[in-house]
């Protein structure tokens, strides 16, 4: 890795029983960049993003993180309270259902302010503030804060749980189908949306798709899986413009005539 | 009262003490941290204090004088039936002096007056932990607490203030024991939490179902969650207590007639006989 790489991966296998889920899978991230995973439904792309961001242990390989401070952590060395601080305050995670993220029982603002709270901010009236200031960025009515998630559409507790994640500034975010079950017209609303966050914010982010379009939209690379390999890896428009791969290549076709 | 044979000083076996004296120790090492000890059955219901009532047999010594409250009285049938459970099995003196006693065993209220180096609190506690209702799953409460990870526990107050106004937890309200632990004080109103910061005497705490104890060593800090906007306050009823006068103890509301005729008293009943014979007077008196 380069002495600038965010995050870092080398040598990664991991087995579920005889599925081979990632074979020496090697990945690069670098500030500010957005990477997409894709692949067909089964090769490994959640399996990758969950091991990059430590929540899965591979049988082999390892992901080096550099914090702030330029020092760089094996993430599956790390304490267990050290990855979970990491990912309340450096790190982000958006699910593809924003309903097993979020908390349905809890206001927007509740929901929204958690990981202030979490990092010890004890003012109410500050948390609010800053609780109505992402509901607006993600385009959710500020008069909405005190509402509960269940009175939200699919698309606005997507926003939401966006809002929640990016509430601590975080510079790395691990994002699974964020625009997945949603329909088409919101989809692009949300993708508009990430896209112009990530760009103001400067984060990172791994995306995991299997819309090349969505990979199109907001990734700067791209690294395209099958069967838990990684067949091409490349500048987003390059790989998709003038795919090498034959896989890829047959990914690509197949968009084109859907 | 005289003690009866066949059974053991203060009815627990010995072994039995030693378990639950080891799990003390742990409990005062690490202030505010639920320690899991083998409940025995109690010759009572669970609800009925058992928890507390182990460990008052564990730690009483012949020469203790136990006292025995309930919400603040001593003359509720749970508190006079644990007082005679000891005085029997352990031959102890009782008294509902608070200053006369050496154990305090209670369920609901933390004596009016300021106890002292030389006395042990012990609390009856049916739900030790505080993270319950927000997490249901033992397994990952226990690791809320091993990493101090309590958010979701703002959250909750954050909730409340949105809704309310106002936190709105009037009995059991969670502190922050030593800066470390999140605690559940047993259902005390609130209007006590103040009193278990930097008190001189041992707090016990025993769950008895849960099978718990806890502990917070003397000259503690003891904070109440909250936040810096909407700091923490002991409320009690704008009342002066109808029989001593007292304005600044925590008051029950009771009927004292069959007209729906009501009377403010303080639920501490030997603080307010104190005041009584001392000479205050209330407006009701
Ligand atoms: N916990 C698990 N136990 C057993 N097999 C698993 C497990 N998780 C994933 N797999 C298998 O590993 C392979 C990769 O799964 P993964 O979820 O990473 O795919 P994916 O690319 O994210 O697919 P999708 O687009 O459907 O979400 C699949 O064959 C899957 O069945
Ligand atoms: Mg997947």
């Amino acid at each position: 890795m380069t002495d600038d790489t965010l995050l870092s991966a080398r040598g990664l296998n991991l087995r579920f029983g005889a599925i081979p889920a990632l074979v020496d899978v090697a990945v690069d991230l670098w500030p500010g960049e957005v990477l997409a995973i894709v692949g067909e439904s089964g090769s490994g792309k959640t399996t990758l993003l969950n091991v990059l961001s430590g929540r899965l242990r591979p049988d082999d390989g390892v992901v080096w993180y550099r914090d702030p401070s330029g020092r760089l952590h094996d993430v599956h060395a790390m304490p267990a309270p050290k990855l979970r601080a990491l990912h309340r305050s450096d790190w982000g995670f958006v699910q593809q259902d924003p309903r097993s993220a979020l908390r349905m029982g809890v206001s927007a603002g509740g929901n929204v302010g958690e990981r202030l709270m979490a990092q010890g901010l004890r003012h109410y009236g500050s948390i609010r503030e800053q609780a109505i200031d992402w509901l607006r960025q993600v385009e959710i009515d500020a008069a909405r804060v005190d509402d509960m998630p269940r009175t939200f559409s699919g698309g606005m507790l997507q926003r939401l749980q966006i809002a929640r994640t990016l509430v601590t500034h975080p510079r790395l975010v691990f994002m699974d189908e964020p625009t997945g079950g949603l329909d088409v017209s919101v989809q692009a609303r949300l993708l508009d949306l990430i896209r112009s966050l990530v760009a103001r914010l400067n984060i990172a982010a791994v995306l995991v798709t299997h819309d090349l379009a969505v990979a199109r939209l907001l990734a700067h690379r791209i690294v395209v899986m099958q069967r838990g390999v990684v067949v091409e890896a490349g500048l987003t428009d390059q790989v998709l413009d003038d795919p090498q791969h034959a896989y890829t290549q047959l990914l690509v076709s197949s968009v084109l005539q859907a | 009262m005289t003690t009866i044979s066949g059974y053991n000083f203060a009815y627990l076996d010995e072994q039995t003490k030693r378990m639950i004296r080891r799990a003390l120790l742990k409990a005062v090492a690490i202030p505010g941290h639920q320690i899991p000890f083998g409940s025995r059955e109690m010759p009572l219901p669970y609800g009925w204090g058992t928890g507390g009532i182990q460990i008052t047999a564990a730690i009483l010594g012949a020469d203790d004088v136990l006292k025995v409250i309930d919400q603040g009285a001593d003359d509720t049938t749970n508190a006079v039936s644990i007082r005679r459970f000891f005085a029997k099995t352990a031959g102890v003196a009782t008294t509902t002096r608070t200053d006369a006693a050496t154990v305090i065993q209670t369920r609901h209220r933390i004596p009016e007056a300021p106890l002292t180096e030389n006395q042990i609190l012990v609390y009856q506690v049916p739900q030790p932990e505080p993270l319950v209702k927000l997490e249901p799953s033992r397994a990952e409460t226990r690791r809320m607490h091993a990493l101090a990870e309590y958010g979701a526990m703002h959250v909750r107050l954050y909730e409340d203030i949105t809704r309310y106004g106002q936190v709105a937890i009037s009995y059991d309200y969670p502190v922050m024991v030593n800066d470390r632990y999140l605690m559940a004080p047993s259902p005390i109103p609130a209007f006590d939490n103040p009193k278990l910061h930097q008190m001189p005497a041992l707090q016990l705490f025993g769950a008895g179902r849960e099978k718990r104890i806890y502990a917070i060593p003397p000259y503690t800090n003891v904070r109440s969650l909250d936040f810096e906007d909407h700091p923490f306050r002991a409320g009690r009823a704008p009342h002066a207590c109808g029989l001593c006068g007292a304005d600044t103890s925590y008051l029950d509301e009771v009927v004292v007639d069959n007209a729906g005729g009501r009377l403010f008293v303080c639920s501490d009943t030997d603080y307010c006989e104190t005041r009584r014979d001392a000479g205050h007077v209330g407006e009701a008196a």
